[in-house]
């Protein structure tokens, strides 16, 4: 039924409270759950709702991101008919360089927008973690004879649930779930019906509204496009129900992971009847020497340990000398910790080696960061 | 018109694999699973790859849906260019008349048409039960460099076990002067590993001679080796110093895979230049919990582990309860494992369901095997050495 949704995913997110998560690499490409990328969540929600056409737009160092999607051809995308867009920065005459909010971006896919066959536009942010189908939300859209339809959870005062952005939209909506007022969030844990920057309208609706908005010098799709208009169209929600987080801080980053090892949320992430699919690499299976203490933690593939890791994660190709312990740690790729090191709440990137002996320790709200290909 | 191949390789996957018993009950043997993600045919379509052999086909006979399914169209080894593939070649009807492959060379013989089309210098002809990493261009380059009609691999095997073997004795030059199968005194210890080059046109020729020789057995060890021997034709032996493991009975399965446990195994599974390719599932991380405990083992993706393993390879997507202990065992594909169950020395296929409290296997070391889709009900006991028929349900 999906044939005719295409989707649109605004991977050009800036974010500096990633800090040098993000140095080489935009927000959709950072490494996550010990063997995906965030975008995958997303990417593979499309594609278990049957959309076979999706556009992903990019803005800023988008070289790691193209590796990782490279034909599309592991999100079984690389077709005949339809597949992977990858839309890079596209600069016009009346709009040279101008790159101020996501508007401009998404004036930049006119062409892809233009050429698309599909009707409708699932457009999504690639920063949510979380694993759904859109059938459901694209049934009521249409029963409701809506105009746009947006993604929300609820988050009650207190709830852990959603690490939430400031630019999240929390809306008020009337009993028939249509949204009559929207407001941005004003704190990053303030409870009410959280906005999940995914939305479905329909493609000659968001070209009109984006031709009108950057028409008169707008950027930003959520002030100009969604909040301007919430009274004069028809805007309805949509309730995802189950775990859910989104990726726009170090600490956000640091407990999506660290989320990933209470077995509720895997059942909710992993082990639904819908899979996240992700790059495919040639690992062989993770090796555990006879001094290998592992507890409570998530292992990928191609991994070798000999010491004690708890409550960790450690993507593929990490190798664990005896000797280390690593607790509370992410460590990304191909990294090597070395005999008698000791790391708590370190997140170490992509290729990074760990001298024998070091001690490194940070807190959740701050995790130490080492950067990738780093000899510490 | 496809283009011409200098060498085309010819995979033999029809054995039915019948000393692996209730591995092979629903399945061709190639397809065992091995190593904790990889099957016994990922080897032999890893190495074409790894030494630029692009056209592969694979000769399937015996219950093949689960081998035809698993090569698809050879994407996992990258044989799936432009100009290349894997190709699954069942026989088929010629004609009026359609025949089973009535040996390893009648195979080749009932493809001929198919090698035809690549016309090719050269075919490389594998067997698909041996666990190995080797660059077929070394072979090559020896074939070529020997100016010779057939090129045989052999291994050194300990001499006393030489006379389980087809030997090959050689000259100083390596050249074949005499095959002996399975010689009750053996001259020498090199053994044929099963793995021929032959230059195509002379081969073409023999395969033609024996499918018209009704005497014939129509294999290539006791019928076409033996042969072209005797004509007199230039045959070499190639000396493979790598390692490898035939895997053709529980024991030798069980023994190769345990020894992937060791420290700086023989066989390399790690190794950048010689990766092995395989089918990849959409599995995630696997995860050890409070109460896993996990030493000198091997854990695929997708296991969730919260008992006790010790020497063992898991599988992708194996669920081990708490309390459990399994030790010096094989457990493949999504098989699942309930609380405070013990497993002893034994091999279980895939998706076998164990519920609570079952013991499975004994200390006397010898081997359990449990044939894939087994229900194993709570409490039930699993003698030491038994094999159970695939699609049991035991209580």
């Amino acid at each position: 039924m999906q044939r005719d949704v295409f989707g649109l995913i605004y991977a050009g997110e800036e974010n500096l409270r990633l800090g040098e998560l993000i140095n080489k690499r935009n927000v959709a490409a950072l490494p996550i759950a010990g063997r995906y990328r965030i975008l995958d969540f997303v990417l593979s929600n499309m594609v278990n709702s049957n959309i076979r056409n999706i556009g992903i737009i990019t803005k800023r160092n988008y070289q790691s991101l193209m590796d990782h999607l490279d034909s599309g051809k592991d999100w079984d995308l690389s077709r005949k008919r339809d597949g992977l867009f990858i839309l890079p920065p596209y600069d016009t005459v009346e709009n040279s360089a101008v790159h101020e909010g996501m508007l401009d971006s998404l004036a930049g896919a006119g062409a892809y927008l233009r050429k698309v066959p599909q009707e409708y536009c699932l457009y999504s942010a690639s920063s949510l973690i979380y694993n759904a189908t859109y059938n459901e939300m694209f049934r009521q859209h249409i029963e409701r004879n809506a105009d746009i339809t947006i993604l929300y959870c609820k988050r009650s005062a207190g709830s852990s649930r959603c690490v939430s952005n400031f630019s999240n939209l929390s809306m008020e909506m009337d009993e028939n779930e249509r949204v009559r007022n929207a407001h941005f969030c004003t704190s990053r844990d303030e409870p009410g019906l959280i906005g999940l920057e995914c939305m479905l309208i329909k493609k000659d609706l968001l070209k009109y509204l984006l031709d009108n908005a950057v028409a008169r010098n707008k950027h930003n799709l959520i002030q100009d496009v969604i909040l301007e208009n919430i009274n004069r169209l028809h805007v309805y929600g949509y309730e995802y129900t189950g775990y859910v987080s989104k990726i726009d801080c170090v600490a956000g980053y640091y407990k999506a992971n660290m989320d990933m090892l209470l077995p509720e949320v895997q059942k909710d992430l992993f082990y639904q009847s819908n899979s996240i699919y992700t790059k495919t690499k040639d690992e062989a299976p993770a090796k555990y020497g006879s001094q290998a203490e592992v507890h409570n933690s998530l292992i990928a593939s191609g991994c070798k340990i000999e010491g004690k890791v708890e409550d960790s994660i450690l993507f593929r190709g990490v190798y664990v000398a005896p000797g280390v312990t690593l607790k509370n740690c992410i460590v990304m790729q191909d990294s090597q910790i070395y005999e008698n090191a000791s790391l708590n709440k370190v997140i170490l990137d992509k290729n990074v080696s760990i001298r024998p002996g070091s001690v490194l320790a940070g807190n959740e709200q701050y995790p130490f960061i080492i950067p990738k290909g780093a000899i510490a | 018109m496809v283009g011409k191949k200098k060498c085309v390789a010819m995979l033999l996957a029809g054995g039915q694999g019948s000393r692996l018993y209730a591995l092979t009950q629903k399945r061709a043997k190639p397809a065992v699973e091995f190593g904790g993600k990889y099957r016994i045919i990922d080897f032999p379509l890893s190495n074409c790859t790894n030494s630029g052999i692009d056209t592969v086909g694979v000769l399937t006979q015996y219950e093949p849906l689960e081998l035809n399914a698993y090569i698809g169209n050879g994407a996992p080894w990258d044989l799936d260019g432009m100009n290349s593939g894997a190709y699954v070649l069942p026989p088929y009807v010629k004609g009026k008349k359609g025949e089973w492959y009535a040996g390893t060379a009648n195979a080749i013989y009932q493809n001929i048409n198919f090698i035809d089309r690549y016309n090719p210098d050269y075919v490389l002809v594998l067997s698909g039960d041996q666990i190995y990493k080797m660059d077929y261009n070394d072979m090559l380059r020896v074939h070529q460099d020997n100016n010779a009609d057939a090129t045989i691999a052999v291994i050194e095997v300990p001499m006393k076990e030489a006379s389980r073997f087809g030997i090959m004795n050689t000259d100083a030059e390596m050249r074949i002067v005499e095959f002996e199968e399975k010689p009750q005194n053996p001259k020498s210890n090199t053994a044929s590993m099963g793995i021929y080059i032959f230059s195509w046109a002379k081969m073409r020729d023999y395969l033609i001679a024996d499918a018209n020789d009704e005497t014939s057995e129509k294999d290539f060890g006791k019928n076409i080796i033996p042969k072209m021997l005797e004509n007199g034709e230039r045959m070499f032996a190639y000396l493979f110093e790598g390692c490898w493991r035939d895997v053709g009975t529980i024991d030798s399965l069980w023994e190769a895979n345990m020894e992937l446990l060791g420290e700086n195994p023989a066989l390399n599974l790690d190794d950048d230049d010689m990766r092995i390719y395989t089918r990849n599932y959409t599995n995630p991380a696997h995860f050890i919990s409070d109460t896993g405990i996990v030493h000198n083992s091997i854990v695929s993706d997708g296991c969730v582990i919260e008992g006790e393993v010790e020497h063992c390879v898991l599988h992708d997507g194996v669920r081990i309860g708490k309390g459990t202990k399994i030790k010096d065992s094989i457990i493949m594909s999504n098989t699942i494992i309930g609380e405070n169950c013990e497993i002893n020395k034994a091999i279980l296929d895939g998706d076998i369901r164990v519920w609570d409290n079952a013991v499975i296997g004994g200390q006397e070391g010898k081997i359990t095997v449990l044939g894939s889709g087994t229900v194993v009900g709570k409490g039930a006991t699993i003698e030491e050495g038994a094999m159970i028929a695939p699609d049991q349900k035991i209580d």
